[in-house]
């Protein structure tokens, strides 16, 4: 397939890098959206790993997922600093309004909600990340809208 | 033409401050994107001609949110900058490397001389101190030494880091260089979270910079980004991580000093930590030593988070009050609620209350409470702040981010976290007491890390549980 050789080369690029099969996972993220089985098999095959040894990375790690996530990925901090100031309340807010619990995503891939530890504005919580943008003092129409 | 300093830096980039550039300089201001100050509820913080305006909304209400001159602002004047001291004051890329090579010509063993006179210790958590590290990499005879920078900075309440790198990431590079040339290392690589991407780009371009200084000439400088892991800020889960794997913690000995990445002796350092090097070379480590209180020596980032007014970063010598920075530089809760707890040190670390809020910050007399400074966070929470759930997220925060290798930390966390669920169902008895007493007991002796050994630390503060009483 096309896609793939594209994506092996992606993983290609990472050999002699430091931590390259995490690396190399990343950058599949990044470009793909998420990890699939053929992936992981590349990545086995380059690294000159099991496939066991690369789907034990992946689970491993939380930015990794093997399933599509939605065009608008919400993040909320979940951790101690978001707590004192709110960000349960907002959470259950969000996810009333979506229909979706943490760790979900919409069937029409649309929309995903998921918990964070800590995006380091623990000084200006709630914080939260809309995709790439980071949004602090974080309210229910700034994730919502 | 008037000159505007702009933040560059992730919170005040959430608050505005891309939008306040451009505004400024289709105004025909002189821009330079600038580290931050910290200071979280100024943000963003304008300096316009050496006059500082925050927090700025509006361009033609600048007045209204005029602080004075920068140098005068007290919350920074009172502070004793000696890692930040350029942080924020101009653009961290012009950068003169003539002290930085100066000090490179000194011998490896008198710049370990000065690290030891010093007292400076680890600003990670553990507080180990930092000469020792030194001396035994420099001792051990290998092929390959490393430089290992631990930017993981995943305890909630903290974001020194963060703000270091964003803001004069050419600290770290000074601390990195300095140690590498001292120890025998000349490879470095920074292990920075992923959370953190505005720190990555900036950090990047400073290699770069770096390298058209002619500085890294002698020494390899890698950025690695993390992939979403906590205990990959465990020094040995983030060795496993580095080298391509799962981030599960090696057991010790053998020390990363010893047998680190890659089986290579490697120098293993929290940012902070060998950011506040270039500060301890310059003004000599007797003086260094002198700052501070006892054995707590020098300077610490402490963070200021959760529910407060004036929440940030404040650099302060070891040894005031936690009710001098929650009262005094925090003003109180930002509820306006009557104070509740504050969690000192990260996720990992207790929840003290009223009653221990003039224990001194330092690392002694934090110990004595059965508490710990950590990286120098400080979460704190009105009276609304229940217990029960605290304990039980520590449970549930653990059983998360456990990288599962150890039994104790795995199970343990787990099952504390049922009992917990159990116990703010209702069934608050003296039997589930004394499970959650015994599963603290068994993780603290058993577990293979801080990650398994050091939950029970917010689980007994929160609950008023004692150590050992399982027994």
């Amino acid at each position: 397939m096309e896609n793939d050789s594209a994506i092996r080369e992606l993983v290609s690029a990472c050999v002699g890098q430091t931590g390259a099969p995490v690396t190399a996972l990343r950058k599949i993220m990044a470009t793909h959206g998420h990890i699939t089985d053929e992936h992981v098999g590349i990545v086995a095959d380059v690294f000159n790993l099991s496939r066991a040894d690369v789907r034990g990375i992946v689970s491993f790690y939380s930015d990794f997922s093997t399933t599509p996530r939605g065009r608008k990925h919400i993040r909320i901090c979940q951790a101690e600093a978001c707590q004192a100031v709110g960000c349960r309340g907002l959470t259950r807010e969000v996810s009333a309004a979506l229909g979706l619990g943490l760790g979900e995503t919409s069937e029409d891939l649309a929309v995903s909600l998921e918990g964070v530890y800590c995006l380091g504005l623990c000084a200006s919580g709630p914080s939260a990340m809309v995709n790439e943008r980071i949004i602090a003092h974080a309210t229910r129409e700034d994730l919502l809208q | 033409m008037s000159r505007a300093l702009v933040p560059n830096e992730t919170l005040a980039n959430a608050l505005g401050a891309n939008e306040l550039a451009r505004e400024l300089g289709a105004r025909g201001y002189q821009v330079v994107r600038s580290g931050g100050f910290g200071l979280a509820w100024l943000e963003p913080m304008l300096v316009i001609d050496g006059q500082a305006y925050g927090p700025v909304r509006d361009l033609d209400a600048l007045e209204e949110v005029a602080l004075g001159p920068v140098n005068e602002i007290p919350a920074i004047a009172r502070q004793r900058r000696i890692i930040f001291d350029r942080c924020g004051r101009g653009n961290p890329m012009d950068y003169d490397p003539a002290w930085l090579l100066d000090q490179l010509r000194r011998s490896p063993r008198e710049i370990i001389a000065e690290i030891r006179a010093s007292g400076l210790r680890g600003r990670g958590g553990a507080g180990f101190p930092a000469h020792i590290k030194w001396q035994t990499v420099h001792d051990t005879p290998a092929p390959q030494k490393y430089i290992v920078v631990n930017a993981d900075e995943g305890d909630s309440g903290t974001f020194a880091d963060r703000l270091i790198m964003e803001g004069d990431p050419f600290r770290l590079i000074e601390g990195m260089l300095l140690a590498g040339h001292a120890v025998g290392a000349d490879k470095g690589i920074v292990y920075l979270r992923s959370e953190y991407p505005l720190a990555a780009r900036i950090f990047d371009q400073a290699i770069a910079r770096a390298r058209e200084l002619g500085l890294l000439e002698n020494f390899a400088l890698e950025l690695f980004i993390g992939a979403g892991a906590y205990i990959c800020g465990e020094e040995t889960s983030l060795l496993e991580s580095l080298e391509g794997r799962r981030g599960e913690v090696r057991s010790k000995p053998p020390v990363p000093a010893v047998a680190g990445l890659f089986g290579q002796p490697t120098l293993v350092h929290n940012v902070i930590s060998l950011c506040s090097v270039p500060g301890i070379l310059r003004m000599g480590g007797a003086a260094y030593a002198e700052i501070g209180v006892g054995p707590s020596t020098g300077s610490m980032t402490f963070q200021l988070a959760g529910n407060i007014q004036r929440g940030g970063l404040y650099e302060l010598p070891f040894g005031l009050s936690m009710r001098e920075l929650v009262e005094d530089w925090g003003g109180g809760t930002r509820s306006g609620r009557p104070f509740g707890a504050v969690q000192l040190g990260g996720p990992l670390g207790a929840y003290l209350f009223e009653d221990a809020l003039d224990t001194p910050l330092t690392y002694e007399a934090t110990a004595k409470l059965g508490a710990g400074i950590g990286h120098g966070g400080l979460v704190v929470f009105d009276d609304t702040m229940d217990r029960v759930r605290q304990a039980h997220f520590a449970f549930a925060f653990c059983a998360h981010e456990s990288c599962g290798k150890c039994t104790p930390c795995r199970i343990g966390a787990v099952r504390g976290k049922e009992t917990m669920e159990a116990l703010a169902a209702g069934e608050y008895t003296e039997d589930k007491i004394a499970v959650i007493a015994e599963l603290c007991d068994v993780m603290e002796e058993a577990s293979l890390c801080q990650m398994g050994g050091m939950t029970p630390i917010p689980v007994r503060s929160a609950l008023g549980i004692a150590p050992g009483i399982s027994e």
